[in-house]
């Protein structure tokens, strides 16, 4: 947009409203995300009393050392893993070659299909008769309940498929089957070494699901043993439940009592980093392609 | 693969010479053959293209149609043991159950109040945003502000719901230790359902409006720059080339997700305000999603709980009809 005219008075004031205006958003998302990190290694009495604003007081680590200690976090986190990679693989199983299924023109019944899947997005039978019919295939309390009830989202078929449309060039499929491939063959040798990028979009969008997901596991599970680590920090973070079965209390009682008391201010502060972590991790070289899928969902919507 | 392309013409040599003595024996009839006939070889061609949907059938038949039958519970007085067809049928007891109830007017005003609140604040906010971002240079700063702002998108409601609750608390919270550096007296934020909404819109525009930007974007980056340049000759300012090229260009996109935003209007974010909702404030933050949460899985009055969900899946559902008529009508785009 720049170009070789140059601004008026007027327009020069305009970019400045403009930055002034991004600077605002940006301090705005910005500061909260700093003051959990701030708190999480900051001495607590000065956390809870607001001398930390921005900047760590007093570093320390025990926050994170008695979340270290926690097995419920430990179970949690280790559990969260195994349903987000089985619930992943799973989601990825069944849209993939859906997608690429309903992207061939030549598959009849491909409208019905779609019309049948993109109809749930509009209409569902709604939380009591889904419940109902988890319960009456057995599924409550067992891991399957955590992936099978969400084993593909509408949306993600149609991104999916939007992509093999756009993507594999017509005269492939075409060349296969006069050299004879099935499409089974076709699909496993040529389609899925070319759609490398679309399963990554999908497996982050998955992955993130299921991984901040807590609803699924609140209704489908009731065995503390199985939760999944959303499910713990609810009890820490909503519920401001801390098991002191590990916190092994020494010293007097009331001494003890009053420095959990702090110590479980920024022990909130710690598990939200602590749970977040792949995410923050694999946030800045991921971004563009959650950005991406999102792109190519709006080209259809 | 060497030997596998080495391989290959050899092994299929007889099918490509069957399909070509196919065609060239179906050549002069191809025009002639009635349409069920190559129908059937069309499936029998793809069958196992049949295979490839089979989950993803399987899975939408199982978890979202047989749900779908099981709605009728609603018009029935259901009994685990008898099964969904060997149930009673109460025709619309439940529903006039829930209509005379007391508390059914404040479900419908908090339900509607929480989601136009949230429309109004939250569906402007990421058009202002990209169109602010679409006049900066392209540089670190941009990507900065976009990386940053995107951020929260990928916080677990469940962080979201515990960040709120640590920044209100009344003692030991950031917010109020802001507003008694002020000079206000700390506001139980939480316990007070006066605050309740706002802080659940408010929170909710944190986390979704840098997330909410990517889709115009897209659009405001399809926009020709011809436009721009034209403009620019005839002496138009910034603010003019948005008011006239760009905004008309991410119109049919706003109308779009303002569709779809309406028909969600009655299923917003329920999933946060079980985790916000407490006894203190459950005047004005029980929801009709909350509410078939408690009476139905919470209390088992399973029957009772799905005519709930059905009311407000139909209430849902003709908003979402009205509004696409009256977008079809006034700008020419819609859902369908």
């Amino acid at each position: 947009m720049n170009t070789a005219i140059k601004d008026t008075r007027a327009d020069k004031v305009f970019k400045v409203f403009i930055f002034l205006f991004l600077t605002a958003a940006l301090m705005v998302v910005l500061y909260p995300l700093i003051y959990i990190v701030s708190a999480s290694i900051s001495n607590p009495a000065a956390v809870n009393s607001g001398k930390m604003w921005l900047w760590p007081v007093d570093v320390t680590f025990e926050g994170y050392k008695m979340i270290f200690q926690n097995d419920d976090i430990w179970r949690g986190y280790l559990n969260t893993i195994f349903y987000t990679a089985l619930g992943t693989l799973i989601n990825l199983g069944v849209t993939i070659p859906a997608a690429y299924a309903l992207a061939r023109k030549d598959f009849y019944g491909r409208s019905f299909f779609t019309g049948m899947f993109v109809l749930t997005m509009f209409f569902s039978g709604g939380l009591i008769p889904t419940y109902l019919v988890v319960k009456s295939l057995g599924l409550i309390d067992t891991i399957w309940a955590m992936v099978l009830p969400n084993a593909a989202a509408v949306w993600n078929i149609i991104i999916a498929r939007v992509f093999f449309q756009a993507t594999i060039p017509k005269g492939l499929e075409e060349a296969a089957i006069i050299d004879g491939a099935s499409n089974f063959k076709m699909f496993m040798k040529i389609i899925l070494p070319l759609s490398a990028p679309i399963i990554a979009v999908m497996a982050l969008f998955y992955g993130v699901g299921h991984w901040n997901g807590y609803f699924n596991a609140l209704i489908y599970l009731s065995d503390k043993e199985m939760y999944p680590l959303q499910l713990v920090l609810r009890e820490i973070l909503v519920l401001q439940e801390m098991s002191s079965q590990n916190t092994n209390i020494t010293g007097s009682m009331a001494e003890a009592m009053h420095s959990k008391q702090q110590l479980a201010a920024i022990i909130k502060y710690g598990v939200m980093i602590v749970s977040t972590l792949p995410i923050i991790i694999a946030y800045p070289f991921l971004q563009r392609y959650f950005v991406k899928g999102v792109m190519i969902g709006s080209l259809k919507g | 693969m060497a030997s596998d392309t080495a391989t290959s013409p050899t092994k299929n040599e007889e099918p490509i010479h069957d399909s070509k003595q196919m065609k060239q024996t179906n050549a002069g009839l191809k025009q002639q053959k009635p349409p069920k006939k190559r129908k059937n070889r069309k499936i029998l061609q793809n069958w196992q293209l049949y295979i490839f949907v089979l989950p993803a059938f399987l899975y939408f038949f199982i978890f979202h149609y047989i749900p779908m039958y099981g709605v009728q519970i609603a018009f029935k007085d259901f009994i685990p043991t008898l099964g969904i067809f060997g149930s009673e049928w109460v025709g619309f007891e439940h529903f006039t159950r829930f209509f005379d109830s007391y508390y059914f007017w404040d479900l419908i005003t908090n339900t509607l109040g929480i989601s136009v609140y949230e429309l109004v604040v939250g569906f402007p906010l990421p058009i202002i945003l990209a169109l602010a971002l679409n006049e900066a240079k392209d540089g670190l700063y941009k990507r900065t502000v976009q990386t940053v702002t995107y951020a929260p998108h990928f916080i677990s409601v469940v962080v979201m719901a515990g960040m709120i609750i640590a920044f209100l608390s009344p003692a030991t919270g950031m917010v109020n230790h802001f507003l008694q550096f002020l000079g206000f007296e700390p506001i139980a934020f939480m316990s007070d359902p006066a605050w309740f909404k706002t802080v659940y819109v408010l929170s909710g525009v944190w986390q979704s409006t840098g997330w909410g930007t990517i889709i115009y974007l897209a659009a405001l980056a399809g926009v020709d720059p011809q436009h721009h340049e034209a403009a620019i000759v005839d002496g138009a300012s910034r603010f003019q080339r948005i008011w006239h090229i760009n905004i008309p260009a991410i119109v049919p996109t706003i109308v779009i997700l303002l569709i779809m935003n309406v028909g969600n209007i009655m299923a917003m974010g329920f999933e946060k305000i079980l985790l916000l909702q407490n006894p203190l404030n459950l005047e004005s933050s029980n929801v009709i999603a909350t509410f078939v949460y408690q009476a139905g899985l919470l209390d088992a009055q399973y029957s009772f709980a799905a005519a709930v969900g059905l009311f407000n899946a139909v209430i849902n559902a003709i908003l979402l009809i009205a509004v696409n008529q009256i977008a079809k009508k006034t700008s020419e785009t819609s859902l369908w």
